[in-house]
């Protein structure tokens, strides 16, 4: 019976060798960046590499503050408990300066709530939940990419100025798609208090039974669809839906549906005409952004997704609030994070320091083919400062304030 | 009436791959009496290896031929997998086989994305069959006419080889009692990797039909993998005609289910199951499952008996070791610590209802995250301190399990197994899905302890007094007289019951306490994180404890606390390697094939033999 013989000479062996690799050298500015990198990896390498391209650009004008900046990549496995472990170890043992990642919302709160007990700086740059800034919101905590409401109040700004009545919802059955639904339909009757939902579909997440939600959603007749759905969900949705004409005659709005992690595998299928939120790469004309898809390109031979775009913008972020704060003190950078400005291909965004969220807007346009894929056009750049509540408002929405 | 039969076809299409995957793993489960988790990677590898085939081959020869030819290869790896995974542990204590097929799902989630990379892949389209056909008005995919009308072909086919055939006569044979037709002079070995082909060829064959209708991606696995569960479950283990008909219930009702309650898309079939086992306990066309094996496998298990002076004084030294911790080592050190420990305690509860009462749950994170959910409600709605939440947390995990214990514990085996699953998904469903209490997916957090704990050091003391005392009361439990009659009942029921024990109950209160105190681990994790998800209530949690269990070894006290702190403490290092999935997978399997007796039994014996601690039995 050697019970616990092996519990306690494994801990031991575990704790020593934690504790001897923890001696790294000690001249630079490390963040701790915590992602699924093996869960998502379709999502989260081409954010990896935009990360590696900033970060490169950085290092080679000097760093930061003098020193070079280092990222420390951690994979989390999607899971949240396993994320906040990470966290400590990121920011106890491996000398992090603060936190940033996550793309799936339920790991950003998990790290956000643990941001603020143990005081440690956040910045969620991936994660769309509303509740990151707002209901859950906490002074520790800050958010680069435009939120669920923003995005969804692009295409609600766009659903009103069609002449469609009825509208149908499908999402995925889990809380990001519910919140994208509630979101456009309180901006959506904000605009046209007339509109009417005739039907709201919820397939389970991955688990798309796309034949019946077609035909579910052909029943209600409805002048216009909005589509939450992504992934090998949306392959399947478009494929039935296009097979049963589905969108024929009708305005189909995509959240998120123009970005090219899923309109690139949809390839020759991606749906046309789609009113979408996306990242049009191919198209750029702006002055910065073009310079950042072309060095893009030049490093990877590959092109960039909206991913890239963020972890990009993450790392121009955090040398901003870095050199801004002038130490790398956790309340220093915190405090430094309000109203910070940040140059980016996108231009100028700032970090309200009403709600933590930056101002990146989205990309709305209209999906077609080009080539035997699927693209943006007649696309617009929205300012993500158009479409959040005034500072008084998010009072209201921040009960951590 | 047209809108109705239109979905009713949608259905009758979408329970085609269904029927077929679900089919091999009934044909599976009958024989080798396995249950193969590892039957959806099958599934997923049927699908890749179909999408690369069609990219090779043209017309609609090629794409038909894919399709048969993915299967045979998925049948092929299945073959290669019996032979060197399988085959070895057919001896090995019952359900050991289990794990040796998570190592297989890790190890084939990897090469995957090895071979065919992490992006998702998009079904070619069947030629000649794109487009739709109006009946009545209602547009039908050309394809999913197609699929209704393959799938009896299939399932005739089927039926005629297990009916008609000589090989089919020596499988359905070994259904019943495949000893038998061992000393009947059958080569069982070759029997069992015959079905393993044709089981796996099976799933290969449904995850390469079904690309017209998506295609492949790395989540699929374990997407389907509950479905064919119900699927099987409900048809009745073994039965192929069950399968056919549960697959197309299933498939219907799911249909129905999404035009008229959209939101029930998650709940709807573990419904459907519960309704069905509790009228027919063994499926449709399921028989009440005779003891497939004449007393256990394996060799006989020896008596408990309570630590000796010198374990106690090692195990003592150990535990003062680990209270020094916070003096010599660093603050992230005593949160992996008590990650680990808390772990330990959920690990052990499972191990105490596996080992001691012998009742396989595959459930068993319901009771870990219903006790973290528990403490989170606790904080969050009725403002209770920490300590308060504690309390309650194995409390209500413990009524939980009273409740659901009390239905599961009218079936036994591998259906009582898979109604504690059922209800482990539905409780994860409940919490999924009423996000506007629990937050769905979005979890619950700021669920921080009380001021006076928050203090990672002391928190980490309150870890080690709470697991180690949960962990000390599970054993004191299993060397009580419950524990004896948890014992007697795990191995003779009609031997005990004519001793006058109340066998059932002794096991329902068994898998009452064994969900107390998984409700402990939980309150405590939520806390330890300070935040809690849907994640804590998964399948692949029930998994982890599963595999800890039998890695620790199910035949000795300590085999539930050594597996858990050897995994989660393996876990915390091989994670940042970029395979780790294919390491950890192939440690599984070899763990399973060179030593049966879990980590704690095989170091028992090699100790024996050593000389270092004598062998009980010797002495006799």
């Amino acid at each position: 019976m050697k019970r616990k013989t092996f519990l306690q000479g494994l801990l031991g062996i575990a704790a020593a060798s934690l504790t001897v690799t923890g001696a790294w050298a000690q001249d630079t500015i490390k963040i701790g960046e915590i992602n699924h990198y093996k869960r998502m990896a379709a999502f989260a390498e081409p954010y990896k590499m935009g990360i590696e391209l900033a970060l490169d650009e950085v290092n080679e004008a000097g760093g930061v503050l003098g020193k070079p900046l280092e990222f420390i990549f951690r994979d989390d496995q999607g899971d949240p408990g396993e994320a906040v472990k990470i966290a400590e170890e990121l920011m106890t043992r491996d000398g992090a300066v603060m936190l940033t990642g996550t793309i799936l919302s339920n790991v950003g709160l998990a790290i956000s709530s643990l941001a603020a007990e143990k005081k440690y700086v956040y910045l969620a740059s991936e994660p769309l939940a509303d509740a990151i800034v707002w209901a859950k919101g906490n002074p520790y905590t800050f958010r680069l990419r435009a939120s669920t409401h923003m995005q969804a109040s692009m295409l609600a700004e766009e659903a009103a100025k069609t002449d469609a009545k009825t509208f149908a919802t499908i999402a995925p059955n889990y809380a990001y798609g519910k919140d994208a639904v509630a979101a456009f339909k309180a901006a959506l009757l904000k605009l046209k208090p007339d509109a009417e939902f005739v039907a709201e579909q919820w397939p389970a997440l991955f688990k798309i039974d796309a034949g019946a939600e077609v035909q579910a959603l052909e029943r209600a007749k409805p002048d216009a669809i909005y589509n939450v759905t992504f992934g090998t969900d949306l392959a399947k949705f478009v494929r039935e839906g296009t097979d049963r004409g589905l969108f024929d005659g009708r305005v189909v709005m995509g959240l998120l549906s123009g970005e090219p992690e899923y309109l690139d595998p949809l390839r020759d299928e991606a749906p046309e005409g789609w009113i979408v939120t996306g990242y049009p790469w191919y198209d750029v004309q702006d002055e910065a952004n073009k310079a950042f898809v072309d060095a893009y390109m030049t490093a990877y031979d590959d092109h960039p997704r909206i991913g890239s775009l963020v972890g990009y913008m993450t790392v121009q972020s955090i040398a901003a609030v870095l050199e801004k704060a002038g130490s790398t003190e956790t309340e220093a950078i915190r405090e430094a994070f309000a109203d910070l400005q940040v140059s980016t291909p996108v231009g100028q965004i700032t970090f309200r320091a009403a709600d933590h969220q930056a101002t990146m807007g989205a990309f709305v346009g209209t999906t077609t083919l080009r080539d035997g894929r699927g693209i943006m056009v007649d696309w617009t750049y929205k300012d993500g400062a158009d479409y959040l509540p005034s500072p008084e408002e998010v009072k209201a929405l921040r009960p951590a304030n | 009436m047209a809108f109705f039969l239109a979905q009713v076809l949608t259905g009758l299409a979408n329970a085609s791959a269904l029927f077929m995957v679900a089919a091999g793993l009934s044909l599976i489960f009958g024989v080798t009496r396995i249950v193969n988790f590892a039957h959806g990677s099958f599934y997923m590898l049927g699908a890749y290896i179909g999408y690369s085939l069609m990219q090779v081959l043209p017309g609609s020869v090629g794409f038909w031929g894919s399709i048969l030819i993915a299967g045979v290869l998925v049948g092929l790896i299945g073959v290669i997998v019996e032979i060197c995974v399988l085959r070895p542990v057919y001896r090995a204590p019952e359900l050991f086989q289990l794990v040796a097929t998570f190592g297989v799902i890790l190890v084939i989630q990897d090469l995957t994305l090895m071979v065919w990379g992490p992006e998702d892949v998009l079904g070619p389209r069947a030629p000649g069959l794109r487009g739709v056909v109006r009946i009545l008005g209602e547009p039908v995919p050309k394809y999913d006419l197609a699929l209704i009308a393959i799938t009896p072909f299939v399932a005739l086919g089927l039926w005629y080889l297990i009916a008609r055939t000589r090989l089919g006569v020596l499988v359905r044979a070994a259904t019943q009692d495949r000893e038998m037709v061992g000393d009947l002079g059958v080569n069982q070995a070759w029997l069992f990797t015959g079905v393993f082909f044709l089981g796996t060829a099976l799933a290969g064959l449904g995850g390469a039909i079904q690309l017209p209708k998506g295609g492949a991606d790395l989540l699929m696995d374990f997407n389907i993998l509950t479905a064919i569960f119900v699927v099987v479950v409900i048809g009745g283990m073994g039965s192929l005609p069950g399968a056919y008909l549960a697959a197309v219930l299933i498939s219907v009702v799911n249909v129905f289910g999404v035009a008229y309650l959209p939101q029930s898309t998650l709940v709807l079939i573990f419904v459907v199951m519960v309704i069905v086992l509790m009228v027919r306990p063994y499926g449709l066309f399921g028989r009440e499952e005779v003891a497939g094996e004449h007393g256990q496998i394996g060799e006989p298990e020896r008596p408990i008996k309570p630590a000796n002076l010198t374990t106690r004084l090692i195990v003592m030294a150990f535990l003062g070791l680990l209270a020094l911790l916070p003096f010599f080592s660093s603050t992230f050190a005593q949160v992996l610590v008590t990650d680990i420990l808390i772990f330990c305690l959920f690990a052990a509860s499972l191990h105490f209802l596996l080992g001691m009462g012998g009742l396989v749950s595959f459930g068993h994170a319901a009771y870990f995250g219903g006790g973290a959910y528990a403490a989170a409600l606790l904080i969050t709605y009725a403002g209770s301190p920490m300590e308060l939440a504690m309390l309650l947390a194995p409390l209500a995990a413990g009524l939980a399990a009273v409740i659901i214990g009390w239905v599961c514990l009218r079936l036994t085996g591998v259906y009582f197994a898979m109604l504690t699953l059922a209800f482990a998904q539905l409780l994860w469903s409940l919490v999924f899905q009423w996000g506007e209490v629990t937050g769905g997916d979005d979890g619950m957090v700021d669920i921080w302890p009380s001021a006076w704990a928050s203090d990672t050091t002391t928190f980490f003391y309150l870890s080690l007094v709470i697991c180690v005392g949960g962990i000390l009361m599970l054993r004191h439990a299993a060397h009580s007289p419950f524990g004896y009659a948890l014992r007697a009942a795990r191995d003779s029921a009609r031997q005990a019951e004519a001793t006058g024990i109340n066998t059932k109950r002794i096991q329902w209160v068994a898998f009452a306490f064994a969900g107390a105190m998984a409700g402990l681990a939980g309150g405590l994790f939520v806390f330890s994180k300070g935040s809690v998800f849907p994640y804590e209530l998964e399948i692949a949690k029930s998994f982890d404890a599963l595999i800890v269990v039998f890695l620790g070894g199910v035949k000795t006290l300590a085999g539930g606390v050594v597996g858990g702190a050897a995994l989660e403490g393996a876990k915390d290092y091989i994670t940042r390697f970029e395979y780790w999935r294919l390491a950890l997978g192939i440690t599984i399997i070899l763990v399973v094939i060179v030593a049966p007796d879990g980590i704690v039994g095989s170091l028992r014996k090699a100790a024996e033999r050593l000389g270092l601690i004598r062998d009980p039995e010797a002495r006799s």
